[in-house]
């Protein structure tokens, strides 16, 4: 199997599918030049018309791709920061999520919003956002976040083929890591609404979303060390979500921590964690532990970003709260 | 202000006129219904302002698209929503254009290329952007129009989708109909510019104010702007000075609060029906034989929609994915 990077990944997705299908095209601001390097040599292999670069106007683009798509075509927007999304959240949210019900039926938004997400690289408070729970709260809008080069290729696969209007969140760390992974060869999809066991065990859950997987498993790998065995879970698909596969795990562990970059306040661990104790309360022995963003904008200063931001360590430190252990 | 010429044939202009009486007897009807409780939810009618509706649409091919506002009925009419359908979406009734789902301020009948009434003020306009867009990469020669208000003409999505339509020479028709009030907000106050036209020269576009309330001045303007799209020539700005007879929805009064008498009785002369009917030096067997057939049209559209059943509660959980 191949070997790529995560936006090596990406970038091969969109190649793939902008092949397969001419009605897939991709505009935003800089996708032409792309300085993350997910739409290299798209502009040069497709043409300027199909890999569009677009005046600085969220609201303009992101509304003319759901009038693209409320008239056949199938466009990829790039929002280049999650931030910049909420000058789009009229197309998004009112507009793309909505028209097709509105409408009774009479057409569909097959529109695909890749939003580059998160922290951590001292940007601050409005280049650093992690706002996906807020997605989570459309009806109509589906929400993907890979956390590695397969699921970023298979998923981005899949959210172009979908019919409906996709958040396809990805993190700007991400894009930084130079590790390689095994992506299948060739023309594959990553199934929407199934989430992934990336380790087993059987101790305690972790549900980690996005970039976070990452410090995941680093927990999960040092509390082996300790003896204490977690099954970690990557979500991929935070609508629709994958609520068997957690509970499954919730059922054999009777513990679960769940990670996210976002902000705590009603955030994805809180849906989880109500879909968990509705699912399968009497199973638990210990309140479900969350870690996410703590309720302040995200700093610039590299200290105080840290403080406000999950880590490995805030992850280790709350699944022993959920075990009643000690360091 | 661009006034018709004389150029028109009888019979085009006698379709004109036959369009705004449908719209207009369609909107009184629906009115009436709402003041008797069998309208759910919103209804902003467009009565006055039927010759923007009309003209604009006879310009247009039934291929094209048009996308409007919550003050949309008129252009649904005139772009050929059917009526039965349109009236059932009114009162609730499964079998509506939208399956009860979207009211009034989201009539759409893709079909005949009537891509929906948006009732987030200026949202439209980025949208209309995307269906020319997809018509230019597709090499058709389809023309998108979207209509707005002058209070929209103040919105970023307004600047944001004419800059693009400008620099991708996208074949949309930017078609403002200025009823001089945003609600209750005068234009005069909230606009930098007496005529929204010129707002066309930031964009290096066309830009034309036309007399709103005559059907062959919005008609030929139209005509124009339709054409210059359609040569991949790219957008076009209109406005279309009118006034909308009654308030702003049910609750507001037609005047008294924000609207002199004086001013409305103004433009209540210039109803575009009596300019248009003075036009053709119609008679009155001639309005007569158009008033019958315009009613039998809005008895079957009520006996339809009466007649139709509410959705079961299951319709609410429908059409959410695709």
């Amino acid at each position: 199997m191949p070997e790529l990077t995560y936006v090596e990944a990406l970038n091969e997705a969109l190649h793939e599918e902008m092949a397969r299908d001419e009605k897939v095209f991709l505009m935003g601001e800089d996708v032409a030049f792309d300085y993350f390097g997910v739409c290299s040599g798209l502009a040069d292999r497709f043409g300027r018309d199909r890999v569009r670069d677009t005046p600085i106007c969220e609201l303009g683009f992101t509304g003319a791709g759901v009038g693209a798509a409320m008239a056949g075509f199938r466009p990829i927007v790039d929002l280049r920061f999650m931030d910049f999304a909420t000058y789009a959240l009229d197309p998004i949210v009112n507009q793309a999520a909505k028209l097709r019900y509105m409408l009774g039926g009479q057409l569909s938004v097959p529109m695909v919003a890749r939003i580059p997400s998160g922290a951590g690289l001292q940007y601050g408070a409005t280049h650093g956002q992690s706002l996906e729970a807020w997605f989570m709260q459309v009806p109509g809008l589906k929400v993907l976040y890979p956390s590695c080069p397969s699921d970023a290729k298979g998923l981005l696969k899949a959210a172009v083929r979908d019919d409906n209007p996709v958040m396809f969140i990805e993190h700007r760390l991400l894009y930084a890591q130079k590790t390689k992974q095994d992506v299948p060869e060739g023309d594959y999809t990553t199934p929407i609404g199934v989430a992934e066991v990336k380790r087993a065990g059987a101790d305690a859950t972790i549900v980690g979303i996005g970039y976070q997987m990452g410090h995941c498993l680093e927990a999960a790998e040092a509390l082996a060390g300790e003896g204490i065995e977690c099954e970690v879970i990557d979500p991929r698909s935070l609508t629709p979500l994958d609520v068997e596969t957690i509970t499954a795990s919730v059922r054999k562990t009777s513990r679960c921590v769940i990670v996210e970059e976002g902000h705590l306040r009603s955030g994805v661990g809180a849906e989880i964690s109500a879909a968990i104790q509705e699912a399968v309360f009497e199973y638990l022995d210990a309140p479900i532990g969350r870690v996410a963003a703590l309720m302040a904008p995200i700093p610039v200063q590299t200290k105080l970003e840290k403080f406000v931001l999950p880590s490995t360590e805030k992850v280790i430190a709350a699944v022993r709260k959920a075990l009643g252990v000690s360091a | 202000m661009a006034r018709s010429t004389s150029r028109l044939s009888r019979k085009r202009l006698g379709e004109m006129y036959r369009t705004m009486l449908r719209i207009r007897r369609f909107e009184e009807t629906a009115d009436d219904l709402y003041m008797v409780g069998k309208v759910v939810g919103g209804v902003h009618v467009s009565i006055g302002q039927e010759a923007c509706s009309a003209g604009v649409c006879a310009a247009l091919r039934e291929d094209d698209a048009v996308l409007t506002t919550h003050r949309g009925h008129g252009h649904s009419i005139a772009k050929g929503t059917r009526l039965p359908e349109m009236l059932a979406e009114l009162m609730g009734k499964v079998t509506g254009l939208c399956r009860s789902k979207g009211g009034s301020m989201h009539i759409a009948d893709v079909s005949k290329g009537h891509y929906g009434a948006h009732s987030i003020v200026g949202a439209n306009m980025p949208m209309a952007a995307g269906i020319g867009l997809a018509y230019q990469l597709e090499g058709k020669d389809q023309v998108a129009v979207v209509f707005f208000g002058d209070g929209a003409s103040n919105n970023g999505a307004f600047h944001e989708a004419m800059n693009l339509c400008a620099i991708w020479k996208l074949p949309v028709v930017f078609f403002c109909e200025n009823n001089q009030y945003a609600v209750s907000v005068p234009a005069e106050y909230s606009t930098s510019v007496d005529d929204i036209s010129v707002r066309s020269k930031g964009y290096d576009a066309p830009g034309l104010t036309v007399d709103g309330m005559d059907v062959a001045a919005v008609y030929e303007a139209s005509r124009e702007a339709v054409a210059h799209a359609r040569r991949g020539l790219g957008p076009s700005l209109i406005e279309g000075k009118t006034y909308r007879f009654f308030g702003h929805s049910r609750g507001d009064p037609h005047y008294g609060m924000y609207r002199t008498k004086e001013e409305w009785e103004g433009w209540k002369g210039r109803d575009p029906l009596i300019v248009c009917e003075k036009m053709l030096k119609m008679t009155a067997k001639q309005k007569k034989a158009h008033a019958d057939a315009v009613e039998a049209e809005i008895k079957e559209a009520i006996e339809f929609a009466e007649s139709s059943p509410e959705p079961e509660e299951s319709v609410a959980l429908e059409d959410i994915f695709a």
